[in-house]
């Protein structure tokens, strides 16, 4: 057939073309991760993946297993709310080997970043002039920090 | 606080494997996650946020959030009078060390924390071109960064601000609402850390989670409502000046 | 912070999209335009611009090629890359893109190069020796048939080619306009209008870009330049530009007069942080003083040797203004803040993967392979290339 003659040149075009097509799904069957598309259009194996980063915070529930008085003592003070690791930092790797010494905050410096009085912070929030309130002397000498109202039950005493 | 020795002998391994079972949580060891049973959001109460920055140093802790770049942060507004196109708006190092003492003055103050705001509709998952970030079926958006190409196309997207290209990783990365702590039982490190209780999670799908009850009975926005990004971030008492 | 005015949302400071992003619109940009005035000849049968015909398609196909390469370089992990043609995420015109870019390479540019030149390609298998002849032997795909009837063929279906060429280089360059114009986060870029300044601007730069190469490479071999053609390629030049300031004017102008929340940072930025790339550079020096030029040989009967000049310095201008163009879409929509309250400054180093000297050699870059293809197919118009040129005479 003439057309076919004076046409094979593109027939041999639009096989290069199929090959390459060919080729190209064949390339990814192979290279498409398994889980990809589980459950939408990305790599399902990846939800596990980022479910398995290390934990830095154990959270209040795992520090009262050891200090439940130190937790007793909180739950009836205006710290109440405050988690433990929101003052004394992440202490995953204490729960996990108890022998690990996290260490005492330093009370100058950390109840001065929420108590230092600004008049950005909400009016009803207990704020105070560091200087004017203690004058340079440390926090915890007058308040204790898991229950700090001055008079509490294991509160401090002036 | 005082323990004796034999309370430390029970404790101990009691500890032991209550941390266990939490360390433990990949979806096989946890059969009791089940994905589509949660649809997780997060509720902020502007008038409790006192501007302390705990979230923010704890979120670097717990997700190795590079210097400069942050997952969440808080911004201290002031607006002067009724000028709410106007604010004032700070954020020195995400709010990181707090907030300089602001004086008095006849304007009023306030905090936003920002995050993630794990859209339902969000435009990042919609722009990657290869499925490199996506909504979980629990509704957290994550990013594969074993797939992403560090295109940055997202960034681009996010209304927001909250993605960034990790500057080592070179992929892009953002707050995961600390999905590998909420899958397990936990809730987030901002969370955890927060004094106020000015940021709360909240599992959407369970009918028992508080934060329903707030939902209903107050009164609570999402930040730029217009993008329709199905913000799942929401904020009790957001001013109008806020952006 | 250093470099930030006002507000920002932290992970704003820095910006995420460099030059390189600049530079990909503006090299397929060039590949559209240098495309559409090929077609001005086949399609529209402007018989005048016939002599620059191939030179146009072989452009094409150089910065066809080099396009892809600025996009590798910014990637944060370049070796994925091949994800998007994997994996595509078919809500992403990102990732789309990639598949009109194979579509526009392989389906059109090759097809329609291949087609034209193919008569050519056979002569030259028979005529040359060493891997020349074998290198010549591969592009004819085994088939040496260049009867009348075959070559009737070559050219109907080479005519469809470039019909359907013609959307497909829209759609090429309208597509980069939609990755940008479909990013509602973003005021700067989100427009419908975006597509559409992006392929007229695209089609100013790629005819001058053309008009440019056919002068220089006119006079480098010592032969004269068809006046007829250069007068009706700057006329399509001029006209093209003239909607693309429109369009750009049209975008100003409607910012300006709705003045929504995010026109008084945008009006701010254009003025200090943008001023310099943006009204001078891309509107007087790129816009405005090309459009004087050409208008004046619209309207004005100049002599040759003025003509040429003013072609060439339209041309040249142009080529900047649309660069700049780009710059100001790409640079500017990330030196301010989505807070609308601040902005940043772009820092561009000079001997990084993304600065400035990696740009200008990726702009060069298609020249030497322009070079290249000229050799392999040359290109120059009807009586002068029927004899074998020197550069591929047997040894």
């Amino acid at each position: 057939m003439r057309i076919f003659k004076d046409a094979g040149h593109l027939f041999r075009l639009a096989a290069l073309f199929a090959a390459g097509t060919l080729l190209f799904f064949v390339i990814r069957g192979f290279v498409v991760p398994r889980s990809f598309g589980e459950y939408g259009h990305y790599r399902g194996a990846a939800i596990a993946e980022i479910a398995a980063h290390p934990i830095r915070f154990a959270g209040q529930g795992t520090c009262e297993t050891c200090h439940a008085d130190v937790a007793q003592a909180k739950s009836g003070g205006k710290h109440a709310q405050v988690h433990c690791e929101a003052c004394h930092g992440p202490l995953a790797k204490h729960a996990d080997d108890p022998s690990i010494d996290p260490g005492k905050p330093d009370t100058a410096a950390l109840c001065v970043r929420c108590h230092a009085a600004s008049a950005a912070r909400p009016k009803d929030f207990p704020q105070v002039d560091a200087e004017q309130h203690a004058g340079g002397v440390a926090c915890q000498t007058c308040h204790q920090p898991h229950s700090p109202a001055i008079g509490a039950a294991s509160g401090g005493t002036k | 606080m005082t323990i004796t020795r034999r309370q430390l002998l029970i404790l101990l391994p009691a500890a032991a494997v209550a941390w266990e079972s939490v360390l433990a949580g990949t979806p096989e060891a946890s059969p009791n996650y089940t994905m589509t049973e949660h649809w997780w959001s997060m509720l902020i109460d502007i008038p409790k946020c006192i501007g302390c920055g705990n979230c923010v140093r704890a979120c670097q802790a717990e997700n190795d959030v590079p210097d400069g770049f942050f997952r969440t942060w808080v911004e201290r507004y002031h607006v002067a009078d009724w000028h709410l196109a106007n604010p004032e708006v700070i954020s020195p190092d995400g709010g990181e060390e707090g907030f300089p003492v602001a004086k008095e003055d006849q304007g009023k103050y306030f905090f936003v924390p920002k995050l993630c705001n794990q859209c339902a509709d969000s435009p990042c998952t919609q722009v990657c071109p290869v499925g490199a970030t996506f909504i979980s079926p629990d509704g957290v958006v994550l990013v594969d960064q074993k797939y992403c190409l560090g295109c940055a196309y997202c960034v681009q997207a996010c209304p927001y601000g909250c993605r960034y290209i990790h500057p080592q990783k070179k992929v892009a990365d953002k707050c995961t609402l600390c999905y590998h702590r909420i899958r397990k039982g936990l809730t987030t490190a901002c969370c955890e850390a927060c004094p106020t209780g000015a940021r709360q999670l909240a599992d959407l799908k369970n009918p028992n989670d508080p934060i329903h009850a707030f939902l209903k009975t107050n009164s609570v926005q999402v930040l730029k409502p217009q993008m329709a990004t199905g913000a799942k971030v929401f904020y009790n008492a957001l001013d109008g000046s806020v952006r | 912070m250093p470099g930030v005015e006002g507000f920002m949302y932290p992970n704003e400071v820095s910006l995420y999209w460099s030059v390189l992003i600049v530079l990909y619109p503006y090299i397929t940009g060039l590949v559209a335009g240098a495309f559409i005035l090929a077609s001005l000849a086949r399609i529209f049968r402007v018989e005048a611009v016939k002599p620059t015909y191939r030179l146009a398609l072989l452009t094409a196909l150089a910065f066809l090629i080099v396009a892809p390469l600025p996009l590798q370089l910014h990637l944060g992990h370049p070796e994925r890359s091949l994800e998007m043609y994997m994996t595509p995420h078919r809500s992403s015109a990102m990732a789309m893109f990639g598949f009109v870019y194979l579509w526009y390479l392989m389906a059109v540019l090759v097809v329609e190069i291949w087609l034209d030149f193919r008569a050519d390609i056979v002569a030259l298998s028979q005529s040359t020796r060493g891997w020349r002849h074998w290198l010549y032997k591969a592009m004819t795909l085994g088939s040496d048939n260049v009867s009348p009837r075959a070559l009737q063929i070559d050219e109907r279906v080479g005519w469809l080619v470039t019909l359907i060429g013609v959307p497909s280089a829209f759609l090429l360059h309208g597509y980069v306009g939609f990755i940008f114009g479909s990013i509602k986060a973003n005021p700067w870029w989100s427009s419908p209008l975006m597509p559409v300044v992006f392929i007229f601007s695209a089609m100013v730069s790629g005819i001058a870009a053309v008009m440019l190469l056919y002068m220089a490479t006119t006079r480098m071999r010592g032969k004269v330049i068809d006046m007829r053609c250069v007068d009706t390629i700057a006329m399509y030049l001029f006209y093209i530009f003239i909607v693309d300031f429109s369009l750009e004017m049209l975008d100003l102008i409607h910012r300006i007069y709705e003045a929504d929340e995010s026109f008084r940072s945008l009006d701010f930025m254009v003025h200090t942080r943008l001023y310099f790339s943006q009204i001078v550079l891309q509107i007087l020096v790129g816009t405005l003083t090309p459009l004087v030029l050409l208008f004046l040989t619209q309207i004005a009967t100049l002599r040759e040797v003025v003509r040429k000049r003013i072609y060439a310095a339209a041309g040249s201008l142009a080529l900047v203004g649309i660069l700049a163009m780009r710059w100001n879409v790409v640079i500017g929509g990330q030196l301010f803040s989505k807070s609308f309250l601040g902005y940043t400054t772009n820092k561009m180093a000079l001997a990084t993967r993304e600065g400035l000297l990696v740009s200008i050699a990726l702009l060069l870059l298609p020249l030497p392979i322009l070079a290249v293809l000229v050799k392999i197919l040359p290109p120059w118009p009807e009586g002068e290339h029927t004899a074998i040129p020197e550069a591929v005479a047997t040894p």
